[in-house]
């Protein structure tokens, strides 16, 4: 037996670090683009001695994707671009006008001598801009009033990673015209299954958009319910890699692994507290499933719940001074907080018989669960102001819901044509993708804190 | 009845199953997670488990250097006859014991009762519908419902050991009503 274990951990371990070049998922959007703000991004202009090479990134697709991604914007096709300029001097600002697009974005890319490229991007207001060709009258003095211009910024960059750059730009496009920061640059984790595979069970990371994916860890066991610290640089989990529950924290960074000592019975469903600092998770130990709190640093737990019915799947206050879970004391499963100051417990959702799996969105305004109404599970979100409840998705099995780090978009888990695939839903609910997997399953997906320190 | 012969003859047959499994898995370790193919087919969490029934076992199992063993032929039937009974079915959301498994339990119970040496593990699983953190408690709950149910036959706590895979080992993967009603299950393992 001791044999066999040490060689099933070799096989978990011995395979870790294995990436996929090409993306397994790609978004599909399925509702919600008519609502969507109209905009071109026009190709950037290569002002290079010799020719493009090939390899060449093309940044003006990769920021058009990331823009239809968010649901906020439909891309004009460039076969119906009016012109392709590239510097604002050069827009013919009444032939934008007529296609109804509200803002273009531009764009040069120069080679240096040292190997980078640089990028020079303008994001112009059209309509502002047809305004801005008479000249206006400023303090006595006719002047060309350039505030079309919102943004008209230059960098240098290394070639090494030119979806992180472009995801830059579009982060700064989105700001700009929506106000909220964009989740572009943000990594996605779930687990994927295929049946047939020996190591049917494999832990992933992916860009938001399902490129630059690496499988983490197979392994013949199931893993469940990955979750990000707060620096987006480590992942826990659950593995059942030992025929048992072992928490462990995957290190992306050192790509190393740490297991959490297992206590008897379940131990299950970490979430990193927001300061990085605790776990909460479930344990059985003292025979039906519980809430605790595991401090990283001293590992001792706090037990938050003691009642004879299950109480699981914690998350935290995006203030860390709460915990919302799952909880059945009142019969069915409910969500209820526990302030982690007094230890108070109020129950949170009142509407339908089962509400499972909350999270709170960043800005503190929403409670995502998922809900079952008429025999289908489906995420919906409750407006913890007047507790008024939207459902979002209209699957029968949809579950995992995980909330972008700007809260403009939930992910989750759900089954189209037979197959569990990962799905994209706006907050409002109108906005709709899917991400279909080239093979195989997928779930239990968890969207990455912002992976940027910048304030913008 | 056969069944209590072949129960009785298990008593003596299965400490011997259990070093032979027990050497295999060291021999050829290489095959032990994966081969789960050869097995009854009646449960894949099961099958892949089968390499546990060396868990533990290895150093207190005394085998009574008895003459008059069984054949083969019938250590392979008793085998196949608790494999084929080792399943307990739950209704949707539910997590007690129906009645029907009464007789099912009470043969296992009856065998670990007379072997007290041997130690079983407990899955207990969900279907899908719900959430994963949710599934994994009820089939927490599961399994703990029929390790209860054994207990109160007289079997003893620490020959049992439990384990919730939650909704993330089905038997079957059509995501159809069908399934879920296969997958809502707990399985004694030896």
């Amino acid at each position: 037996m001791t044999m066999m274990k040490r060689f099933l951990s070799l096989l978990v371990i011995g395979l870790m670090q294995i990436n996929i070049a090409q993306a397994a998922l790609e978004i599909v959007i399925t509702e919600g683009q008519n609502s969507a703000r109209p905009i071109a991004v026009v190709p950037f202009k290569w002002l290079g001695k010799t020719p493009a090479p090939d390899s060449l990134t093309d940044f003006a697709s990769i920021i058009a994707d990331d823009l239809r991604n968010s649901g906020r914007f439909n891309p004009l096709g460039r076969e119906l671009m009016p012109q392709t300029p590239s510097d604002e001097a050069d827009v013919n600002y009444q032939a934008w006008k007529e296609t109804g697009i509200e803002a273009i974005v531009l764009g040069t890319v120069t080679p240096l001598k040292d190997g980078r490229l640089q990028l020079h991007f303008q994001l112009v207001d059209i309509a502002r801009g047809v305004k801005n060709q008479s000249p206006q009258e400023i303090n006595g003095k006719k002047v060309l009033s350039k505030s079309h211009v919102l943004l008209n910024l230059k960098g240098n960059f290394s070639t090494r990673r030119p979806r992180h750059i472009s995801h830059r730009l579009s982060d700064y496009i989105f700001k700009d015209l929506t106000g909220t920061r964009g989740a572009f640059l943000t990594r996605i984790a779930y687990v994927a299954i295929n049946y047939e595979d020996k190591y049917p069970f494999k832990l992933l990371i992916s860009d938001y958009d399902g490129m630059n994916q690496h499988i983490l860890f197979r392994s013949t066991e199931p893993v469940m319910s990955p979750s990000w610290d707060p620096t987006g640089t480590k992942l826990a989990y659950m593995s059942m890699e030992d025929k048992k529950h072992e928490i462990w924290i995957y290190d992306l960074v050192t790509r190393k692994r740490e297991l959490i000592k297992p206590y008897k019975g379940s131990n299950i469903l970490p979430t990193f507290s927001p300061d990085g600092k605790k776990l909460a998770l479930v344990l059985s130990k003292s025979g039906q499933p519980d809430v605790y709190i595991y401090d990283l640093k001293s590992k001792n737990i706090e037990r938050l719940t003691k009642n004879r019915g299950i109480d699981t799947e914690p998350s935290w206050s995006p203030d860390g001074k709460e915990i919302f879970f799952t909880s059945e004391r009142g019969g069915t499963p409910q969500i209820y907080k526990i302030n982690l100051a007094n230890k108070r417990i109020e129950r949170m959702t009142y509407e339908g018989r089962t509400n499972l799996n909350s999270s709170v969105t960043p800005n503190g305004a929403y409670l995502v669960m998922v809900s079952l109404q008429k025999g289908k599970y489906s995420v919906s979100k409750q407006d913890l102001s007047d507790g008024y409840v939207q459902t979002l998705t209209n699957g029968r099995l949809d579950k995992s819901p995980s909330v972008a780090p700007n809260g403009s978009m939930v992910i989750y888990s759900t089954v189209v044509k037979g197959k569990q695939v990962l799905s994209l839903v706006s907050m409002d609910g109108r906005f709709k993708a899917v991400l279909p997997a080239s093979k195989g399953e997928v779930k239990a997906p968890s969207w990455s804190p912002f992976l940027t320190t910048k304030k913008n | 009845m056969q069944l209590n012969k072949i129960l009785k003859s298990l008593v003596i047959a299965l400490p011997m199953l259990t070093l032979a499994a027990c050497s295999s898995t060291t021999d050829s370790a290489k095959n032990s997670s994966v081969e789960t193919t050869a097995e009854q087919g009646v449960d894949k969490t099961t099958t892949a488990n089968n390499s546990n029934v060396v868990v533990g076992s290895d150093t207190d199992v005394s085998i009574d250097p008895v003459e008059n063993l069984t054949s083969e032929e019938v250590k392979q039937q008793v085998i196949a006859e608790l494999n084929s009974r080792r399943v307990v079915y739950f209704g949707f959301d539910q997590q007690f014991v129906t009645p029907q498994y009464g007789e099912l339990l009470q043969d296992h119970a009856n065998f670990l009762i007379d072997n007290p040496s041997v130690k079983v593990l407990v899955e207990g699983h969900a279907d899908e519908r719900g959430t994963p953190g949710y599934n994994i408690a009820l089939g927490e709950r599961r399994a703990m419902a029929v390790v209860k149910y054994l207990n109160n036959l007289g079997v003893s706590e620490s020959q049992i050991s439990t384990v919730s895979y939650g909704e993330e080992k089905p038997v079957d993967t059509s995501h159809t009503d069908a399934a879920f009603s296969k997958n809502r299950r707990a399985v004694l393992v030896y």
